[in-house]
């Protein structure tokens, strides 16, 4: 493997080997301490822009494989591990981790002290970072990452949503469900598709009316990556959306979307929120589910100014929002992930909990 | 919620003396189960046998009885102290057993005592098989196929429903005579008629054989509010076939995506609720099916057991300590997190580094005639374990087996191997394919010296197929073990 470097923005190295493509990736260094699920991790569109480092630190074990993509590339920017494990063994891998980035395009390190790269990004915050295999002065790379696009005050979600609104369904679908594709995971629409519904995917910027002339029984904010409060346009469709009366659901950015609209702020976290072991505490029934969580930004609750808006689920880790519900209009959103893929399935009750919101009303 | 109020004394019964596959490990977890139940301000009456323990140590329980763990001895205590509960689930087999003893003989009932952590209907449930069984199945999952037969023709029908590889188990005979495993028809037919014969009973159960799968175990947790889980995944390097307690095991898994994991993760999660495990910790095993990831769940420990005590020590969760604490009514959530005090317990842990336990063996001290007394399989035979931690798989295992204590610095090269590098590299050809297959051959057969043959074989050039084809050990850890070899091969290269 090829010698190359990790650059952060406070001007700090890491040496490590190339893998992958090479090249050089730039974007948001952010940790993520999942133990495995690389493969979703990567192809989830909520990273896009985002260097990732996984704290696990061998990385490449299972290899990748056909069914684990959660959109049809690999969307973030780069990937940073401890060791990473060209010798892969699995009854489902079709190739390694390696080949895998290559075909995508995208450049990894490993060799990298993730342990002591992780502290430094807690710290200090998430970071701006470059990954590359060029031999450039410190200098010189430096002023390139300062050039580094940030991603607070981003609206990122044009790189990510569909191209054209597109519709798939299950066999008899007796729900129509429209779903505003800010950066989806596939395995909501996989989820959404065990029951009987048909879903209509819309571009991110499509006007509410749009969706309201598709005269849906549902309707659906997606997760997605970059500063919320830059997704205008989501934001003024929530607000014409949710008085329809037409029952809302949102998951991460779809959850920042929802609560912007209904008058909150939301703010950027530290180093976010990245793994699959956060215990997220469900009000309404006292229990605690262990989720699936990928934010960088989160709704600050006290500025709801709102009697309606119900706290449903709170993080147990750092008691940020992790939910909520209105009171007078069949609206609830979360901000972990109910789908999973990569993480614990807990929570995927919410889905259920949606569809006999809709099949009430 | 908090704790409960209505309890005042609680006895802990022990785990009795040190034996193979009972050890240490329920010293460790009986002494923080008493310091969590003291903390709480109950008082603590113990049983143990074996005084050499720290349990047993005057000033770690209110009240401490060395007697024998039988339930004479145990209902005498229980007269004088009138504790209101007991506590089964920290000692071991033993100490279940010991609980359920009780329950039969009418001792809980008569002096109106409660069991905490495990409830007699759940212990019964998950120690029977046939209750396990039926269970499994009506939570949707599977377990190994099997059944008794009686003549050949019940045997065919069996064979049918099962599928090769076939065990063949005859009924109440010594030490399994009779026995074997079936890969076809003819051999089935053959070892069926001869364990038919063998049998005083004529009954053989036959079975579906798992050898050769992955196991894997999960630690998990449970509170009454049904807040569940997983402490830590373990992944053995030694297949199905060699006791966990004589296997070398990793955590965290190794060699699983992200929705295999979850579907383990959510089989366990069935398993603990249907067994009805409600304030405590449990361990779960499952085999799976390197072909097609098809899991089997073999069985499970509703108490604290030797992966436990591995898993807290890996992550850092105490687990014996939280289960104590649940058992008398907190939750999960209620519980501040040992290692950060300020989040609570109810999470899962992660780790960056690798795990990884090597049993120790004494077979010179357990002196046998028989030259197999080293073949390790269904019964536990090693004494004692390390355990390392690495931040990669390599560093944990050189480090493990350097901390085994029998003079090995590592995997090799440390001067003490049987065959040396030299010997091995400079084999004719064919003398050398020669050694090569009669150690594939002997890596068939599971032993506590198997891992440093790997290393011959590959330094052989036995490839990473052969041997899996002889252990049936995961390509993954093969691989690894090769690395290591590689890096030796290297260095030996270089001059300085």
């Amino acid at each position: 493997m090829k010698d190359g470097k990790l650059i952060l923005e406070n001007g700090e190295i890491f040496e490590g080997k190339i893998f992958g493509c090479i090249a050089e990736a730039s974007g948001e260094v952010v940790f993520n301490t999942s133990l495995c699920g690389y493969q979703e991790i990567l192809t989830d569109p909520s990273y896009y822009g985002q260097i990732v480092i996984m704290t696990y630190p061998l990385i490449g074990n299972y290899g990748t494989n056909n069914e684990d993509c959660e959109s049809e590339k690999v969307q973030a920017k780069g990937l940073i591990v401890g060791s990473y494990e060209d010798e892969w063994s699995n009854f489902e891998g079709r190739q390694s981790l390696n080949d895998y980035l290559k075909k995508n395009n995208v450049t990894a390190i490993a060799g990298i002290d993730t342990r002591a790269l992780t502290k430094m990004v807690r710290t200090q915050g998430s970071m701006r970072g470059i990954i590359t295999g060029e031999n450039i002065s410190e200098k010189k790379l430096l002023q390139k990452v300062l050039n580094v696009p940030e991603i607070s005050g981003a609206n990122l979600v044009p790189f990510v949503t569909a191209n054209e609104n597109y519709i798939v369904s299950s066999e008899n679908p007796k729900y129509k469900i429209a779903v505003y594709d800010f950066g989806i995971k596939k395995n909501i629409l996989r989820e959404f598709l065990k029951f009987d519904i048909e879903l209509k995917v819309f571009k991110a910027d499509c006007d509410y009316k749009e969706i309201l002339d598709y005269k849906p029984d549902g309707i659906f904010f997606s997760n997605g990556p970059g500063d919320p409060a830059a997704v205008t346009y989501g934001i003024e469709n929530a607000k014409n959306l949710i008085p329809s009366g037409v029952p809302v659901f949102g998951i991460c950015l779809g959850h920042q979307l929802i609560s912007l609209a209904l008058g909150a702020q939301t703010y950027k976290l530290k180093f976010g929120h990245r793994g699959g072991n956060h215990p997220v505490k469900n009000h309404d029934i006292n229990k605690i589910e262990i989720t699936s969580q990928n934010h960088g930004f989160s709704v600050n609750e006290k500025t709801f100014d709102n009697p309606d808006i119900v706290i449903t689920h709170t993080n147990l880790y750092d008691g940020t929002n992790e939910g909520i519900r209105h009171k007078k209009y069949p609206v609830m959103s979360v901000q972990y992930h109910p789908e999973a893929s990569p993480g614990p399935n807990d929570s995927k009750y919410l889905f259920t909990e949606f569809m006999k919101i809709v099949s009430k009303n | 919620m908090p704790k409960r109020t209505d309890l005042k004394t609680i006895l802990l019964i022990g785990s009795g003396p040190i034996v193979i596959g009972q050890a240490c490990e329920f010293d460790y977890s009986g002494s923080q189960a008493v310091k969590a139940l003291k903390e709480e301000g109950y008082r603590v009456v113990l049983i143990n046998s074996n005084p050499a323990t720290i349990m047993t140590d005057p000033e770690i329980s209110d009240a401490t009885y060395i007697e024998p763990i039988t339930p004479e001895y145990i209902e005498e205590i229980i007269k004088k102290e009138k504790p209101e509960a007991i506590l089964p689930t920290m000692g071991g087999q033993t100490a279940l057993n010991a609980a359920m003893q009780l329950h039969e003989k009418g001792v809980l009932k008569k002096y109106n005592i409660e069991l905490l952590g495990a409830k007699v209907d759940s212990i019964k449930k998950a120690e029977s098989r046939e209750e396990f069984n039926e269970a499994m199945v009506k939570i949707g999952l599977e377990v190994a196929k099997g059944m008794f037969v009686h003549n050949m023709d019940e045997a065919r029908i069996a064979m049918e429903k099962i599928g090769f590889p076939i065990i063949v188990r005859p009924s109440f005979t010594l030490g399994g005579t009779g026995g074997g495993i079936a890969y076809n028809v003819e051999e089935y037919e053959t070892i069926v008629n001869k364990g038919l014969t063998a049998s005083p009973t004529s009954q053989v159960l036959v079975e579906e054989s798992l050898i050769g799968w992955k196991e894997f175990e999960l630690e998990v947790m449970r509170d009454k509010n049904d807040n569940f889980v997983v402490i830590c995944s373990i992944e053995n390097f030694d297949p199905m076939g060699v006791h966990t307690g004589d296997s070398i095991t990793v955590a965290p898994a190794q060699t699983l995506t992200d929705k295999q994991y979850q579907r383990l993760r959510d089989a366990a999660k069935k398993v603990i609720s249907e067994i009805g495990v409600e304030t405590g910790g449990s361990n779960i095993q499952f085999a799976v099916n390197p072909e097609n990831g098809r899991i089997i769940v073999i069985e499970m420990n509703p108490r604290v057991s030797r992966s436990s005590a591995l898993a807290s020590k890996a992550t850092g969760f105490p687990i014996a300590k939280i289960a104590a604490k649940l058992a008398i009514g907190y939750t999960l959530d209620e519980i501040p997190n040992d290692i950060t005090k300020t989040t609570p317990s109810c999470f899962e842990p992660v780790i960056d580094y690798v795990v990884l336990k090597i049993p120790r063996w004494d077979f010179d001290k357990f002196r046998s005639s028989n030259p197999d007394n080293d073949v390790l399989g269904v019964q536990m035979k090693s004494v004692g374990e390390v355990m390392s931690f690495g931040r990669n798989f390599k560093e944990a295992f050189q480090k493990a087996i350097r901390s085994l204590e029998t003079g090995r610095a590592g995997l090799g090269a440390d001067g003490k191997d049987k065959y040396s590098y030299e010997e091995l590299t400079s084999l004719k050809k064919s003398e050398r394919n020669l050694l090569k297959e009669k150690i594939l051959t002997k890596l068939q057969t599971p032993r506590n010296d198997n891992i440093f043959y790997l290393r011959y074989a590959l330094l052989l050039g036995a490839s990473i197929d052969e041997l899996y084809q002889s252990t049936k050990i995961d390509k993954w850890f093969l691989n690894q073990v090769k690395d290591i070899v590689d890096l030796e091969v290297e260095m030996r290269g270089m001059r300085i």
